[in-house]
């Protein structure tokens, strides 16, 4: 399409702004970080460093980051398997109640976490009996990290078809094998973006969370959520965010490059 | 290489038959029987979430039709209606249901508008480079935590937060901590999740497509209107149910900057919580599962489920 350079620059500066927007406010995070006021004055009244070398020495911190990167590893670690296992059937076989399954999946991102949240905690405590645990956590999350390794897996097998695993099984490969050796080789950059939108979703959830977590389990957002309104304790929630912001950056480009390099050509 | 070499490469390249090992027989048993093999894969990830999804919303779900004894704080199982009816007629319930669906349709218009230009300047104008960068610039916010972008919000929207400073000289007041305030900050947390599936759309879309209408005379708003649209429509639906439903439950935002707004959330969580009375939560949160599986459903037909 012939766009004129006036509407490619006004699309361009709408970009501009809305990511502009979307920056500003952690923008402000990252000022108020390194600002004397604890009540987020603007414009800042001092610069310090004192919240940064408070938070690293935060032992409730370090350790609310440690516990939800465990949950978020194990979450994603079996939304991948599940993930995988449900794509796999939903695309290679035609049955009855397909579509029911593929809403079922959709569901526990679909329906708001705090319905997921009390249904949950109203299974574990009074149906089931289960003490809350790091695990119920686990649990919780797994369910709804797996519709994002689904999207992910279930797009990839489409566009793959089937015929390398047709000559493989003709060349003699047993069905592990061709997996092993064919259909995961191609799947893996679909695992790994659809496994890190799995992770950055439990990393982050809060609602689900507080209905499910153990008490005496810390993870990251409850921590957050515990000491924002803390006087003394919000500018060191403003250094975890800039943290975390930081840190990100490494997984997302990485995802990037692994994407980019099997993108399909779009002319 | 000479011809011996060949020969001998060729003869060593021939497969020995597969040894019959167990592992071996049961995939050759599986491979022609490929109802077996659906079966076992399904088994895993439906037995995972029917048990501990279906069954714990459906549980959740007889609750709503149970009561609590008032004395002793517990579950009286006992059919009743009185939950049902109370929050289909009760004007509380009313109102925040009608202010919930607002803001979430407030928030999903938002978004969408403000994801269409950007999703297609980052799929069809920006030159590969840009656009990569584009891409992680989106995606970067996401792992910013929820909880502190919704505080960040608080702090631009306070009475000395930046918003009111960059106003002041113009005379104008801030929106403050309220329903605008509310769906500012919902708008600003979904928008990601609007700008990805819409981009991921636009990019299927095939760039020949949009130079064969514009040969063929179209105007690029006439491509976007009758070639793209209808093309990404799925992929804009899929956007929606992400703010929708995000918006529809969401109470922790409306806690940090809604002034004394309650959303259908509050009043859920305030049930489950302070007041205890989980039957009636359940009740509430009836409300945002028939509307969602009213939308779902209106949407179906779209496509836009294979979209998200």
């Amino acid at each position: 399409m012939k766009l004129s350079t006036f509407s490619r620059g006004t699309l361009g500066t709408i970009t501009g702004i809305i990511l502009a927007v979307i920056y500003l406010p952690l923008l402000v995070v990252l000022v108020n970080s390194f600002s004397t006021s604890q009540s987020l004055t603007w414009p800042p009244p001092g610069f310090t460093f004192e919240w940064w070398i408070r938070a690293f020495q935060n032992q409730g911190a370090v350790d609310a980051v440690f516990t939800s990167v465990q949950i978020a590893f194990i979450s994603t670690g079996i939304a991948l398997v599940l993930g995988t296992l449900i794509s796999l059937a939903l695309q290679r076989f035609e049955f009855f109640g397909r579509d029911a399954i593929s809403l079922l999946i959709i569901l526990p991102i679909a329906l708001p976490g705090i319905i997921t949240g009390i249904a949950l905690n109203n299974f574990f405590r009074t149906i089931m009996g289960v003490p809350l645990s790091i695990w119920t956590i686990v649990i919780a999350h797994a369910t709804f990290c797996i519709v994002t390794v689904f999207n992910n897996v279930i797009a990839r097998l489409r566009r793959m078809g089937t015929n390398l695993e047709d000559a493989s099984a003709d060349l003699g490969a047993g069905l592990w094998t061709t997996f092993r050796l064919v259909t995961f080789p191609q799947l893996r950059s679909a695992l790994f973006a659809g496994g890190l939108l799995a992770f950055a979703l439990s990393f982050d959830e809060i609602i689900v969370t507080t209905f499910t977590a153990g008490s005496g389990i810390t993870t990251l957002p409850i921590f957050i959520l515990e000491n924002m309104f803390r006087p003394n304790q919000a500018p060191i929630v403003a250094v975890i965010a800039v943290v975390l912001v930081v840190v990100s950056i490494l997984p997302i480009y990485v995802a990037e490059r692994v994407a980019g390099g099997d993108k399909s050509d779009r002319r | 290489m000479n011809r011996d070499a060949l020969s001998s490469r060729r003869s060593a390249a021939t497969v020995s038959p597969p040894r019959d090992t167990v592992a071996r027989r049961g995939s050759v048993y599986l491979s022609r029987h490929p109802r077996l093999r659906l079966t076992v894969m399904l088994s895993a990830p439906l037995t995972w979430l029917v048990l501990v999804y279906i069954v714990a919303l459906v549980l959740l779900l007889v609750t709503a039709f149970w009561s609590v004894d008032s004395f002793t704080g517990e579950i009286t199982q006992s059919w009743t209606f009185d939950n049902i009816v109370k929050v289909v007629t009760g004007s509380l319930y009313q109102n925040v249901t009608l202010r919930t669906i607002g803001v979430a349709l407030a928030v999903t218009a938002i978004d969408i508008s403000l994801a269409l230009p950007i999703a297609f300047f980052m799929a069809k104008v920006a030159s590969p480079r840009v656009q990569r960068m584009l891409v992680i610039a989106v995606l970067m916010p996401l792992w910013a935590s929820y909880l502190v972008k919704v505080y960040a919000w608080r702090s631009v929207l306070s009475g000395e937060g930046v918003l009111q400073w960059f106003l002041n000289p113009f005379g104008i007041e801030g929106p403050g901590y309220g329903l605008t305030a509310v769906i500012m900050t919902l708008s600003y947390l979904w928008l990601p999740y609007v700008i990805l599936p819409i981009y991921a759309g636009l990019e299927r879309v095939p760039d020949s497509l949009l130079e064969a209408s514009s040969d063929l005379g179209a105007k690029p708003w006439g491509s976007i209107r009758n070639v793209i649209l209808p093309l990404i429509w799925p992929a804009i639906i899929a956007g929606s149910i992400f703010s929708f439903s995000l918006s529809l439950g969401d109470y922790i935002t409306v806690n940090i900057v809604g002034g004394a707004n309650q959303m259908l959330g509050n009043l859920v969580f305030a049930n489950v919580g302070a007041a205890n009375n989980l039957p009636l939560a359940s009740a509430i949160a009836l409300i945002p599962i028939v509307i969602i599986f009213g939308y779902l459903a209106l949407v179906r037909r779209t496509g836009a489920l294979n979209n998200l």
